[in-house]
């Protein structure tokens, strides 16, 4: 039995027939939320956002009403409105879908949020290798612009903003946030120390600054439109609106897939949705949000108490898709992508290739994580080509909790917790590896083995 | 008097114990006060550049007492102390400022974890190649990893390559192994020096320190980037692989290159210059000097240098040329051309013969151009000294006046020259009278000193000590560094045997030297009143300057000094 999915963002993206212009999107009621929105005062909006309990779909789930409210208004400098889209985290291909093909619905609610916090300028920064993409907002921009949906009096009303699209030039730190600043001032993209340069206070320029991921915004617009309680009527207390995961790996059907918060479970999004793995095939772990949330495993229990007092006792597949269950059972939603391993994966491989991963993309500005992050992928590395030692898993456990918690910004954690989770979840693969090594060298054959590691 | 203002201070807990803090400063700063500087490690903070809290090391615990969010009353624990909220990861110390009622952890297990961790992680790609490192014994890097290092090495990977040699700019050298990317450098070329060329190029462990492109770090304060280097990266290039620092002595000076009076440190070893360092003084210098000042010491190591007294210019003792001196001075109509290059006390002592002999003083202007930070209009360290020691009145021109018309009217018949050459001050030495006798205090050979019937040859500031007063009328002490050339005694020792000679009397040697003087002084001079040679501080001791106010002096803004406008418009 195939679970339907329920579309909010990606509702008419997939439809025949449905083209990324702004006629399009206007045939399809766009634009109505921004006339809905100018009608109302900015800080009705901000409540409604507020009250409709939208998390941020960054990664960090941040509840975006939340974040409105810590902005300095009382400094009399400028506001800006930031919109992140430079998508990298690993597994993740959502923002991608909604700038490529329905980029008014971006600009909708982004001109929705700027109005909300009376932004005087919004930027899109966009991930460097989309450059279709940001053609396309380019494009969107400029149709937007002609039916005076944005720049000089919006709508004939006494508020302006214009949009400005910067492209990223490739680096996986310009997704953090205070990163992202320094990157569109011009600088290179070392996050800051915070405190004292939150966003909110010193953010752009040393202005306040709002910036939210791409998903997060159009969410904004679908919580004009629909009111701040239908919306929360979406997903379960606390977990408001939809998600889109994005599944890939080791199954039949991968692809992106929107579904209300908690309206799945991970067992339904891999065998039902997803069309289960490959034939002949055992799920062995999955990663739940983007290659930094730690991993679960096929065969654990999950055991505890939630919020509400309840107890639950989950194996993976009851696990529902959502932020909270996510965390509770020792992961995260993170940024919605969903990686599924089958037994066919080695996992120290697997390891190796997120810690090459990191290391390539560690700013080098804090020392735990420019030092420690590659020290891993080098013992990683090592373990697959051959020169695996049993002391390696200590080790590279106490290398990552030397980082995680020390570093400038959420970096260190996002490099750590996966050699963390996997070692925890996954000693056993580890130690075996390195005791099969350590008696192939023994006998004098080669220890290393084919892999497609890059 | 030089006093740190400490308007506000708050009460912090530091592992339970109470402290009295400035307000306002950051944690780093706050354990200085404390008397905890050691428990609190850091290689990037640097108290005079901006925050960047890259290196990690200054790990700290923090808490700050709880308050009700509706009531904003503070919520106790049982026992009516107040409850703490700690923050629930360790905070940098250098970019958290105390507050009251902080509390603040820098001794349990995690924080000690954290510095071993990092200490560990800055030395996995590190060379350790301390044997032959100028930096070994005053490298942050090896202090902290023999208090925080594990002893040994986990790390069995290749270390990453960088280039060794990389020749950032004329005076400095860059090693970039030994980087650890704290930033200080970039920070002060940008901050203080105002000469952004340095940079990070390359990303994560392989990143570099550099020059942008077509740039280079040339810029007078280039030096100082080595000095706040903490490991051994950035190094000196005159200094480089010269002397080993814990071979060398060191003495506290002052920079002789302008009215700035920068605070130094001499490094030497047996009786040989090898640095000059900056001293910290938040009222003169902060932590830095020029790149000019520190090359100052090479001038007395040539061989022009004058190295014996003599008269007729015959080699003869002391004795003998403070005879022919005196012959020369009771021949009356003498003239004196002060130097602004000397100390408060030989000007004291040159100012006490000029009113015995009854000479007639002038002084001339050095000047040159500011760069508005630490190098001033005025090229020389102690005219300021000279005004408070009466020794001239006014301001000196830039060319001498009635003296030079004097000089040429043959209306004197005695020239005593301190520190400078004739030539240079526009008399021509070829149309000077021959009855015009000249006594010449110098440091090398020069056209008066070849025309000088007695000579007596001065020393460095290195090889004395005294006082200078500087562009903000502070009195600083400079000490003795390397011995003088043999047989030779300092310009006071000269002038006051001079004076004992002119007066008939046998010296007395009740005091040591510079006590004895100074009680002179303070009896004499208004302004040094009640002033003791020992008691003179490091850091040195403001002046009174009320009198001198209306003068208009030629210094322009620099870095601590602000020219008095008011004066200047009326």
């Amino acid at each position: 039995m195939a679970i339907e999915e329920k579309r909010l963002i990606l509702k008419y993206a997939d439809q025949e027939g449905y083209t990324n212009d702004i006629d399009c999107y206007i045939k399809h009621g766009g634009y109505e939320a921004l006339k809905k929105g100018f009608q109302m005062k900015p800080e009705d909006i901000c409540q409604e956002v507020l009250d409709s309990g939208v998390r941020g779909r960054g990664g960090a789930g941040f509840p975006a009403g939340m974040k409105w409210k810590f902005l300095d208004r009382k400094s009399g400098k400028p506001i800006y409105l930031i919109c992140n889209a430079d998508e990298s985290e690993p597994g993740t291909f959502k923002d991608r879908q909604i700038i490529h093909k329905d980029p008014h619905q971006l600009i909708e609610g982004m001109l929705c949020s700027a109005y909300a916090i009376q932004a005087k300028l919004a930027f899109i920064y966009i991930r460097g290798e989309f450059f279709e993409g940001y053609k396309i907002l380019e494009r969107a921009i400029e149709e937007a612009r002609a039916k005076n949906f944005l720049g000089d009096n919006i709508l004939g009303s006494d508020y302006s903003c214009d949009i400005i699209v910067h492209r990223g030039a490739g680096a996986y730190i310009c997704g953090e946030e205070t990163g992202l600043i320094e990157s569109l001032e011009g600088k290179r993209a070392n996050p800051r120390i915070k405190p004292p340069y939150f966003p909110a206070d010193l953010g752009l320029y040393q202005c306040p600054t709002i910036v939210n991921n791409v998903e997060t915004l159009c969410d904004v617009k679908h919580v004009i439109t629909m009111g701040s309680k239908e919306f929360a009527n979406i997903g379960t207390p606390g977990n408001t609106g939809t998600r889109i995961w994005c599944v890939s790996g080791h199954v039949q059907k991968p692809g992106y897939y929107e579904f209300p918060c908690a309206g799945v479970t991970l067992g339904e999004l891999i065998y039902d949705v997803c069309g289960g793995l490959l034939p002949g095939r055992k799920l062995k772990a999955v990663i739940p949000g983007g290659s930094s949330s730690k991993i679960l495993r096929a065969d654990e229990r999950f055991k505890g108490k939630k919020k509400d007092g309840t107890e639950f006792d989950w194996g993976i597949e009851d696990i529902p898709m959502d932020f909270d269950s996510l965390s509770l059972v020792g992961s995260m939603s993170g940024s919605g992508g969903v990686i599924i391993m089958d037994d066919s994966t080695d996992m120290v491989e697997a390891l190796a290739n997120i810690n090459y991963f990191y290391a390539h993309e560690s700013c080098g500005q804090c020392t735990p994580c420019r030092e420690g992050v590659p020290w891993m992928k080098k013992i990683t590395s090592r373990m697959c080509s051959g020169g695996a030692r049993e002391e390696d898993v200590d080790l590279l456990k106490s290398i990552a909790d030397q980082i995680e918690g020390r570093t400038i910004c959420a970096f260190g954690e996002a490099a750590s917790w996966p050699v963390q989770s996997f070692i925890a979840k996954f000693k056993d693969e580890f130690e075996a590896k390195a005791k099969e090594q350590a008696l192939l060298r023994k006998q004098g054959e080669d220890t290393a083995k084919e892999t497609s590691l890059i | 008097m030089l006093e740190i203002k400490v308007t506000d201070t708050v009460t912090i807990n530091v592992d339970g114990e109470l402290a009295q803090v400035p307000k306002g400063v950051n944690v780093i700063e706050a354990m200085r006060v404390v008397g905890k500087e050691k428990e609190i490690p850091h290689y990037c903070y640097h108290p005079k550049l901006s925050v960047v809290g890259n290196c990690r090391m200054c790990l700290v615990e923090v808490g700050n007492p709880m308050r009700d969010r509706q009531t904003g009353e503070a919520i106790l624990e049982e026992n009516g102390e107040p409850k703490i909220g700690w923050a629930p990861k360790p905070v940098i110390g250098c970019a958290t400022n105390v507050s009251e009622g902080m509390h603040v952890r820098t001794n349990t297990p995690n924080l000690i974890d954290c510095r071993n961790g990092v200490t560990e992680f800055l030395l996995i790609n590190h060379p350790l190649d301390c044997p032959i490192c100028d930096q070994a014994g005053e490298c942050r890097l090896q202090e902290f990893s023999a208090e925080h290092g594990r002893g040994y090495s986990r790390f069995k990977e290749e270390k990453n390559v960088k280039p060794k040699r990389t020749r950032l700019g004329p005076r400095v050298t860059l090693d970039d192994e030994r980087c650890i990317l704290c930033s200080r450098c970039v920070r002060f070329s940008q901050e203080v020096a105002k000469d952004d060329v340095l940079g990070f190029v390359d990303r994560g462990t392989y990143s570099t320190l550099t020059c942008y492109p077509g740039k280079e770090l040339s810029n007078n304060y280039s030096l100082n980037t080595v000095d706040i280097c903490p490991v051994g990266a950035l190094t000196s290039t005159d200094f480089r692989f010269k002397m080993r620092v814990w071979f060398l002595k060191r003495t506290h000076s002052i920079c002789t290159e302008s009215s700035v009076g920068a605070n130094t440190e001499i490094w030497s070893r047996e009786g040989k210059i090898y640095r000059i360092t900056p001293r910290r003084n938040d009222a003169v210098n902060d932590t830095w000097m020029t790149d000019s000042g520190r090359g100052l010491f090479k001038e007395f190591e040539s061989e022009d240098r004058l190295t014996s007294y003599s008269v007729d210019q015959v080699a003869k003792s002391l004795d003998d040329a403070v005879v022919a001196t005196r012959a020369l001075l009771e021949a009356g109509s003498v003239g004196v051309i002060g130097s602004a290059h000397s100390s408060v006390e030989e000007q004291y002592l040159l100012q006490k013969i000029i009113k015995q002999t009854d000479a007639t003083c002038e002084m001339v202007q050095h000047i040159g151009e500011g760069d508005g930070l630490l190098l001033s209009e005025d090229r020389t360290p102690n005219l300021r000294g000279a005004l408070i020691n009466g020794l001239i009145k006014q301001l000196p021109e830039r060319e001498l006046g009635q003296l030079k018309a004097s000089i040429e009217g043959v209306s004197i018949k005695t020239l005593l020259v301190f520190n400078q050459d004739l030539e240079q001050l526009g008399i021509d030495l070829g149309k000077l009278k021959e009855s015009i006798q000249v006594i010449y205090f110098g440091n090398s050979k020069n056209t008066t000193s070849e025309r000088a019937k007695v000579i007596f040859p001065s020393l460095s500031v290195f090889e004395k000590e005294g006082t200078f007063v500087n562009q903000n009328f502070i009195l600083q002490k400079f000490k003795q560094a390397v011995l003088p050339p043999v047989g030779l005694m300092s310009e006071c020792g000269v002038l006051k045997a001079i004076l004992h000679e002119l007066n008939n009397e046998a010296p007395e040697n009740a005091m040591p030297f510079m006590d004895e003087l100074w009680s002179e002084i303070s009896e004499n001079v208004e302004i040094l009143k009640s002033v003791k040679w020992s008691a003179i501080p490091e850091e040195g001791f403001a002046l009174e300057d009320a009198s001198f106010a209306s003068m208009n002096f030629v210094e322009t803004q620099n870095l601590k000094y602000k020219p008095n406008l008011v004066s200047k418009t009326v």
